[in-house]
């Protein structure tokens, strides 16, 4: 039963292995809607593969992952939970939206092509609507003189930012963003951090984000997750999460990644 | 339909002429070998205008039909004086278009060879002959093998083109025992299953050659 | 070389190569040469679209197909990579009226080359789409687009471009092997080469010029390939015309 109080994102004893390799370990995560979550943490830690199982890119070996209330990984099947079918995943896959690291577009399509493909075919508005819709977004992101270029024509920021256009496009409920400034060159990152900083403050939305950009996550983020060898070692507020880390590994990576800027 | 004592009966009549296609096989591709180097040397060290006609001549032989190049030699030639038996001048057919063919292997195979060796060569005085014998041919060709080894079943599996200048291969042999007996069935099946069978080992050969060239090239 | 250079110089060797025929006398053959011509181009036409449609279907089932449906696939692929042109021409022509199917000669030139340059395409295409990058199939998932509609849209799209070089080398390689359909008793051009070398004995001026009309014909396949490749990449590898 749904409530106000109903987690957007829920992560019940989610595990992922690898062969003999556990990935993600019990993991247990409850996000509240229109929460912003930072998660960082060191590569392997398992960080990003939250994302892609929330995505559907990855399957999960235990546990069940719901959004909004219902199982996403699982269906109800006579009182019970199974693993869920293409088409359960179809219907449910369509509330999360996600952003890549190395921006994805469709390369043989304008930015507003790529922004209209998927309302059209997913979503079957006609092409208008499609249009108008792609076009109101990309204007968002500042891309208005831009829609008819193709990626190759455009910078990493520009392209990333018609890449959150796009996700936009199908309307989500949760945006996941991964990594999605760590391929850009450090001028560009501004611009994406921005459109990223309008979007939670214009729209309802919960977002879930894998970022190095430590400054970015103090400010913006309510909850900083930090994960280690597949586990949450340490979560807090974003404003006290940095300045008083508790655990040693916390405070080990910090102190590492401060080191480095 | 498949009468097996025919097939059986014809076994031995069709293993004589699978030697005729094999000999036919190894002269043609023995002549395209060193015809394809000639002319990737020539068409890489040559003066201009022989490398604009070798180029020319390359691309002519690529881009039209085998057939008609077996009949042209075979009509033609006699006409200069040059009368050789069908089974010769299909070797020269075949060898002069794969030798089209390989000369491009060869040019891929001598370009990979970085700059840097031909320079140490020059530095050390090497004459061009022996440059060539001893630095870069070694190094040029074991990374083309396996595209050679291409070339060498695609030469077999058209050799039946000799049968329209009546050598007595496989092709023609079939054709000539299916006339003969009114049942093409067998003939031409079992000649089919022989070109496959070797198809499929040849290619099986030249794949782990192709691997264990990568082992070495990455232990090196 | 840009396209129009290339069909240029087709039409030219193509065009020349007639002209020597007025000019060796040899003018009144060259209604039937043009016949043969028409023959040849309507197997090369016919066979290539064969080639393609069995190209993508078996590529497909290779890639997507269930065990049965895959092993079809890689059957067909092997039987006409293994063997040559002619024996499958030969087999068509010779043995199938055996089981009681009898072809038309033009049939049988048009099936069996294309099945035979088909099992090549489907390497090709198949190779292809595999080489899209995997992060084009996780945007297509991330949308929520379905499997068959990312392969057709985002997918298939993108592996086009990179089918075409090697798919303008098939239909050259299907051109050439026209000439084995005069083996069948097809009047193609090659076989019009032949019936006028016996009437007239000019073996080396025919035989010189039939090459030089298939030249011809091979470079304007060529261009057309290269501008149809100019046309499909028009996106994908624009140079950035602003910072």
């Amino acid at each position: 039963m749904k409530t106000e109080s109903t987690p957007m994102v829920q992560f019940d004893n989610v595990c992922k292995r690898y062969g003999e390799l556990v990935v993600l370990d019990d993991l247990n995560l409850s996000i509240a809607k229109n929460e912003k979550v930072a998660i960082i943490g060191p590569s392997g830690s398992g960080k990003t593969t939250v994302l892609r199982m929330l995505m559907t890119l990855e399957s999960i070996d235990d546990g069940v992952i719901y959004v909004d209330g219902e199982p996403l990984t699982h269906q109800r099947q006579s009182g019970r939970l199974v693993p869920a079918d293409k088409r359960h995943l179809r219907q449910t896959r369509g509330q999360v939206g996600m952003v890549f690291q190395h921006f994805n577009l469709f390369g043989h399509m304008t930015a507003i092509q790529n922004c209209m493909q998927a309302p059209i075919s997913v979503m079957g508005m006609t092409k208008p609507q499609a249009r108008e819709l792609a076009l109101d977004l990309l204007s968002m992101v500042g891309l208005a003189d831009k829609v008819d270029q193709y990626p190759a024509q455009l910078s990493g920021g520009q392209q990333q930012r018609v890449a959150i256009a796009r996700a936009l496009a199908m309307r989500p409920k949760v945006m996941l963003f991964d990594e999605v400034t760590s391929a850009l060159d450090p001028e560009l990152c501004g611009e994406v951090l921005s459109v990223i900083r309008k979007l939670g403050e214009q729209h309802d939305l919960t977002m879930l984000m894998v970022t190095h950009q430590m400054g970015f996550a103090k400010e913006f983020a309510d909850r900083v997750c930090f994960f280690d060898q597949g586990k949450i070692a340490e979560e807090g507020p974003a404003e006290t999460f940095f300045d008083s880390p508790q655990h040693p590994r916390t405070k080990q990576f910090l102190q590492a990644v401060m080191q480095a800027t | 339909m498949w009468d097996w004592d025919y097939a059986w009966e014809i076994l031995p009549i069709l293993g004589e002429a699978s030697l005729i296609t094999l000999q036919a096989t190894v002269l043609g591709f023995l002549m395209a070998l060193v015809l394809g180097l000639i002319l990737a040397v020539l068409r890489m060290m040559g003066p201009k205008p022989v490398r604009y006609l070798v180029a020319g001549f390359i691309e002519f032989v690529r881009s039209t039909p085998l057939l008609i190049q077996i009949f042209f030699l075979y009509y033609v030639l006699p006409q200069f004086g040059i009368a050789m038996g069908a089974m010769l001048t299909g070797v020269i057919a075949l060898g002069t278009h794969y030798g089209a063919y390989c000369s491009e292997v060869y040019r891929a195979g001598l370009e990979g060879v970085p700059k840097g060796q031909w320079e140490a060569s020059t530095a050390l005085n090497l004459p061009m002959s022996v440059t060539f014998r001893d630095v870069i041919l070694p190094q040029a060709v074991p990374p083309i093998v396996p595209a050679l080894g291409n070339y060498l079943v695609a030469l077999f599996k058209e050799t039946p083109l000799l049968s329209a200048i009546a050598v007595m291969e496989l092709m023609q042999t079939a054709k000539i025992l299916g006339s003969e007996s009114f049942k093409y069935v067998e003939p031409i099946t079992l000649v089919g299953l022989f070109f496959l069978c070797f198809s499929l080992v040849s290619a099986f050969l030249i794949r782990r050659f192709e691997r264990r060239l990568n082992r070495q090239i990455r232990l090196s | 070389m840009p396209p129009w250079q290339l069909l240029l110089i087709g039409v030219g060797s193509f065009g020349l190569a007639l002209l020597a025929f007025v000019g060796l006398g040899l003018d009144e053959f060259i209604p039937g040469l043009l016949k043969g011509v028409v023959i040849t181009l309507q197997i090369t036409i016919g066979g290539s679209v064969v080639a393609v449609v069995a190209a993508l279907l078996a590529a497909a089932a290779k890639l997507y197909g269930h065990a049965v449906i895959r092993a079809i696939a890689s059957v067909y692929v092997e039987l006409f990579r293994g063997t040559s042109a002619l024996v499958q021409l030969f087999w068509l022509f010779y043995v199938l009226p055996h089981f009681g199917v009898t072809l038309e000669p033009l049939t049988v030139g048009i099936a069996a080359l294309g099945l035979n340059v088909g099992a090549y395409g489907a390497e090709v295409v198949r190779g292809a789409i595999l080489a899209v990058p995997k992060g084009q199939w996780e945007a297509a998932t991330a949308l929520n687009f379905s499997k068959s509609q990312a392969l057709f849209k985002i997918i298939f799209p993108q592996a086009f471009v990179g089918m075409l070089p090697p798919w303008g080398n098939l239909f050259i390689e299907l051109l050439k092997a026209t000439a084995l359909v005069s083996l069948i008793t097809l009047s193609d051009l090659a076989f019009i080469a032949q019936q006028l070398n016996q009437n007239t004995l000019r073996t080396v001026e025919i035989f010189s010029l039939v090459l030089f009309l298939y030249l011809g014909l091979s470079l304007a396949i060529t261009a057309g390939v290269r501008a149809l490749e100019q046309r499909a990449s028009r996106g994908l590898s624009r140079q950035r015309m602003d910072a």
